[in-house]
């Protein structure tokens, strides 16, 4: 038997959850709602997460599109994910919500854009103006 | 020839308060000008590439350009007009209402509204601010500087970085520098418990296997051209380091996350009252300042964790400055309504509370518009306060009314927590109606939280 304590990072409340292994059955509990015992139970055995990161961009002004997988995938493979993403460059235009690489390490979820990327006025970019 | 533009109400700053206050202001039928400085709208949102935005306001866990895009689309859908690369240099009171000198790239231009939302966001402390000692090599960066670089920029702020503090900008980063092959040695936090919200420290920190060191500060900074090193210790429940635990941590950045505060260099041109709790406008109900027509939202008021409550008091905020500038029309100087404010006090298990006043004459303010998190149907005034102190063993907040120098009658309001943290901020609707009548008569409104674990 084996027992893992650790907040749930479900909602911004941040419950305290306690989670026990017992061979094969996994119990939940501090949580305060059904989502936490769920996701309790998963991040104990194994924990998924949502990557997030940024692509490089050409023919605009703008350098990095942020992108998200549109859903989690093992917090194991995040690191492997992240070197997909190295080579990847993007143009636009992209819209957000956009899939910017499909099934993204055979997981099973792809790699979509989070912001707009639209045509730029102003490329090529000469130097690359910043945005601040 | 200076080129002039009119409108009802202007908004300076088109992130997410400002975004929120346009569209609102538009709704409710005045013609509004929002100004932005950069390029586009989204404020500090469009370099938060991490996600959980937006858990209370559309029940999804957004990316902050995913959530700023909503309400530019919201805005544009409107017909909104944004004056964007455009810098508000000069902000005075004029015979109509306000007179902003702003310049942009066409040269200078004189903006007249009858209303004013101050939606210009906060800044962060930097190295100055929190008396690190040493040298001051390149490599020293606050937290949403080095996400700037990163995420917007593309470039490496370095290859072996310290953290100091543990606000959620510098957990994001630390995750953020990790994953983009940055050695992230640890987070130093001088107090006893982390400044960022819990689940950060979890998804960010441990995650990664970062330490995270609480009771510890940088002392000094060493290096010649680039950070080399920094020294950091121990310190003890009075926060001053303890002779003999110092010890230098080989490095060469330096990330800063040790606070924000709220940004009103226009609030004070206008001669606003700040609230030295929050560094923001003294706010009513509905987001009005102390000074008539001038109105704040978001994190120019108080600095919030979600983006969410940012996005909802930009609502109220544009909202009754709509309503404020459209009973502005055709009424002589003079003529404007004496306010009848309440004071709201925070007690002493309350960093602060916003709002500090309530307006008796002007209505709920938060319920309806933002539809977030609120009692729907029965109108409420939003409260958003920080505790003072943990209290892990639950706590009980208690809103009352009482004379000045008397003690608090029955609370109008009550309710339990099963913990507080001062970096978690709450937020509660208070039921409009009652909260006015108490306040009646020359009363103050007290809010206090005690905690629930010793009796």
């Amino acid at each position: 038997m084996e027992t893992k304590e650790f907040p749930c990072i479900e909602c911004p409340k941040g419950c305290r959850l306690s989670v026990t292994i017992d061979g094969g059955s996994v119990s939940v509990s501090g949580n305060s709602c059904p989502k936490g015992a769920e996701w309790g139970a998963k991040e104990a055995v194994l924990p998924m997460r949502t990557l997030t990161s940024t692509v490089a961009v050409q023919g605009s002004a703008r350098r990095r599109l942020p992108v998200r997988s549109s859903g989690e995938i093992p917090l194991a493979r995040i690191k492997d994910a992240m070197a997909a993403l190295d080579t990847i460059v993007v143009r636009p235009p992209i819209a957000c919500g956009d899939a910017i690489l499909r099934d993204a390490l055979g997981l099973g979820v792809d790699i979509v854009a989070t912001d707009d990327l639209p045509l730029d006025p102003r490329s090529p970019p000469r130097g690359g103006r910043s945005a601040r | 020839m200076i080129r002039k533009l009119e409108a009802d109400v202007v908004v300076l700053g088109a992130g997410p308060a400002g975004l929120a206050a346009a569209c609102a202001s538009i709704e409710s039928g005045a013609r509004t000008i929002l100004v932005e400085r950069e390029d586009r709208g989204g404020g500090i949102l469009k370099q938060c590439v991490h996600d959980g935005f937006g858990l209370f306001r559309y029940r999804e866990k957004l990316t902050g350009p995913e959530y700023a895009i909503r309400d530019q689309r919201r805005y544009g859908g409107l017909g909104g007009e944004i004056l964007l690369e455009t810098f508000v240099s000069k902000a005075a009171r004029a015979d109509a209402g306000f007179s902003l000198e702003c310049v942009d790239r066409g040269g200078v231009s004189r903006l007249e509204a009858k209303a004013i939302v101050l939606a210009t966001g906060c800044r962060e402390r930097t190295d100055r601010q929190v008396f690190v000692h040493g040298d001051r090599p390149a490599g020293i960066y606050t937290a949403g500087l080095a996400q700037y670089m990163i995420n917007v920029q593309g470039l490496l702020p370095g290859r072996t970085a310290l953290i100091l503090g543990s606000g959620d900008i510098g957990l994001i980063m630390a995750r953020r520098m990790t994953l983009e092959g940055v050695e992230v040695i640890g987070a130093h936090e001088i107090k006893a418990e982390p400044s960022g919200l819990s689940r950060n420290v979890r998804q960010c920190l441990v995650d990664w296997g970062i330490p995270l060191e609480l009771s510890s500060t940088a002392l000094a900074v060493h290096g010649r051209k680039r950070v080399e090193a920094v020294t950091v210790a121990k310190v003890g429940p009075d926060l001053a380091p303890i002779a003999g635990t110092e010890r230098d941590i080989a490095c060469d950045t330096l990330i800063l996350s040790v606070g924000l505060i709220p940004e009103n260099e226009q609030a004070r041109a206008l001669g606003v009252p700040l609230d030295p709790a929050t560094k923001g406008p003294f706010v009513d109900q509905r987001m009005r300042t102390l000074v008539d027509g001038v109105f704040a939202c978001g994190n120019a008021v108080h600095v919030n964790d979600l983006a969410d409550y940012v996005s909802e008091s930009g609502e109220t905020a544009g909202k009754a400055a709509a309503e404020y500038a459209l009973s502005e029309r055709g009424r002589g100087p003079g003529q404007r309504p004496e306010r009848r404010l309440a004071r709201v006090q925070a007690g002493p298990g309350l960093g602060y509370v916003v709002p500090q006043y309530l307006d008796l004459d002007a209505g709920a303010g938060a319920d309806g518009a933002a539809g977030s998190a609120g009692a729907a149907g029965a109108a409420g005034a939003a409260f958003y306060f920080r505790s003072k102190r943990s209290m892990l063993d639950g706590a009980r907040l208690r809103i009352g009314a009482a004379g000045p120098g008397e003690p608090a009658a029955e609370p109008v309001f009550k309710r339990s927590y099963l913990a507080v943290r001062p970096p978690e901020m709450e937020r509660v609707s208070v039921p409009w109606d009652a909260l006015a009548a108490a306040a009646a008569g020359g009363r103050e409104i007290r809010v206090d939280l005690e905690s629930a674990g010793r009796p």
